[in-house]
Parts: structure tokens; sequence; C-alpha cells
């Protein structure tokens, strides 16, 4: 494990060993957090803010885009790195739904762990996990940060 | 409608130029919660090494639904927009897309295929400058859910 750092220190890929676990965090979503998703992403499919249409496909209420979650995860790594231009792949799959009540919102737990280094390229992967309701929302979700 | 499978390898036409604006990065950076500076700071950002403020890791997404809609779009591929659920999401940075950045997407349709009653559809969405300069590759696998 690395020692805990400040914030303004950044891990350099020498310092950083399989296994090491980013700092976590929780992210809540809620209908007004969906619609400023859907505003600034202009994904505005109705089954991400619209109940009665989402019900009416058949899901069990309004679902978080995955891109969200995918796009808020990926900030324990970004953060963690100290750029965000230091992430060069970031992949996911959308195992389970986010349901997001009308009351409430919903939570989603995203932790981050080193699975592999590589001392030539100074590349590092990182498995980040995904949890809303107890249900991983991610899956095989692998980002790769460049480092010094 | 059963999606079309004769979809399969196909390329579309190179799309309209888009401009990657610095409040359209602000605007994603704040809806997925990056507080990374880099996003809304041009100084930070070129004291990184960068010309301008950079997008988040999934920001490209937005470019690259909007190469995809060309083929959700189409009558002939049978896509039933609303029955649509986002399976699987990829990116290859070659450098981070950044503000005043002009890129073009060209979209393939890798893989089309039934599974379990639904169709999966795996599109992928080269990023490249007017220049040719590849910025990214994002690979989208959506899967439309078969009818009761």
């Amino acid at each position: 494990m690395s020692e805990p750092t400040a914030a303004t220190t950044v891990p350099r890929a020498v310092d950083v060993a399989v296994g090491d676990q980013l700092p976590g965090r929780t992210i809540h979503v809620d209908r007004e957090r969906l619609v400023q998703y859907a505003g600034a992403s202009l994904d505005r499919n109705r089954i991400h803010w619209d109940e009665r249409f989402a019900t009416s496909v058949g899901l069990p209420d309004v679902i978080a885009h995955g891109m969200f979650t995918m796009g808020s995860a990926v900030t324990v790594v970004s953060d963690w790195a100290g750029d965000a231009g230091r992430v060069v792949e970031y992949g996911a799959r959308f195992t389970n739904m986010v349901v997001v009540p009308y009351e409430g919102g919903a939570d989603i737990e995203v932790s981050g762990v080193v699975k592999a280094v590589d001392p030539e390229t100074k590349r590092v992967t990182v498995e980040l996990t995904a949890t809303a309701a107890g249900q991983k929302a991610l899956g095989r979700a692998l980002a790769v940060v460049r480092l010094d | 409608m059963p999606v079309n499978a004769d979809f399969q390898g196909r390329t579309y036409p190179p799309t309209e130029p888009y401009r990657v604006g610095a409040a359209k990065i602000r605007e994603f950076a704040e809806a997925v919660g990056s507080d990374d500076p880099v996003h809304t700071d041009v100084q930070v950002a070129r004291a990184r090494g960068y010309a301008d403020v950079i997008a988040p890791p999934t920001f490209a997404v937005l470019i690259a639904q909007q190469c995809d809609a060309q083929l959700i779009r189409d009558p002939e591929a049978g896509i039933d927009f609303s029955r649509v659920v986002h399976g699987e999401q990829r990116f290859a940075h070659h450098r981070p897309l950044t503000a005043g950045d002009v890129v073009i997407g060209t979209l393939h349709v890798d893989t089309v295929r039934e599974a379990g009653g639904h169709a999966m559809v795996t599109t992928r969405t080269e990023l490249a400058t007017e220049a040719g300069e590849p910025v990214c590759t994002a690979t989208s696998t959506i899967v439309i859910r078969g009818g009761e």
C-alpha cells in the first residue's frame, strides 16, 4: 500500500503496487442530476427522466444513464492520478441498472484497486467497482492511467 | 422488428465537424461531478502542458452518440430507440479532447448479433481532427431489448 497522500500529491508509477486501494467515494444521483447529465451529454432518452415513459417500456422506474455512472465513477481514478488527462483508456459494461426513485434518489458506492502496473510504460490499470442498492452497476470497469 | 444483420461491417460517411467548446466541457464535467480544474481553468490546463481546458474521459460519448444516431435513426436498421439500453462502452484516448479541437467522427458498425431474445449492436467511432490526427476511439455496445 502507498502511504496516504495529500490531495496535491500525485502517485508515481514506481510508488504504485498491485492491490493498492484508491480513495473511494459515494455518488448521489437524483432526478435533477439526471436531467443535468441529459442536457450536458445530449442523451435525452426519456427512460432517464420520465417515469411514465420508463415504466411504459417495461422498466421499474427512471434509470440513470450508464454513462452517468461510468463518467462519475472515473473521477475516483482521475483525482487519484492528479489529472483527468492521464486516463488513456477506460471501459465498462453496464451490468445492472441504477434505479433512481423520485423520492431520495440513489447512492452509487465507488471504489478502485490497482490491478496492474507496467514499469516500462508507467501505465497503471485500475479496476473500479460501482455498486447501487447492493448490485454492481458496472462490470469489468477498467481504467488505464499514465503516470510519471 | 429484428435488427438488420446486413448492417454489420457498414461504415458511415464522416460526420460534420464538431467543435469542442470550453463551455460544453465545463457543463459535462459538472454533470459527472469531476472538479479537476483542468476542465475549467485554462491556466491550470496550460501549466499541465495542454493547449486549453481538456474534456473528462467520457466526454467523447457525446460526439460518439451523435455518430451512433446515424445508425439508430436509419429506418432500414430496424432499431426501436425506446427499447435501446447501453450495454458496454470503451474509450481509447490518443490524446485528451481539448477545447478548440474540431473533430470528425467516422462510425463503423462492427457487429450485429442476437442473444437471448435481444439484439446487440457494437459500433466504433473513430474521432480525428480535420487534419486526420487520431484523438479517440469510442466503442459502444447497445442492447435492443426484445418485445414481450
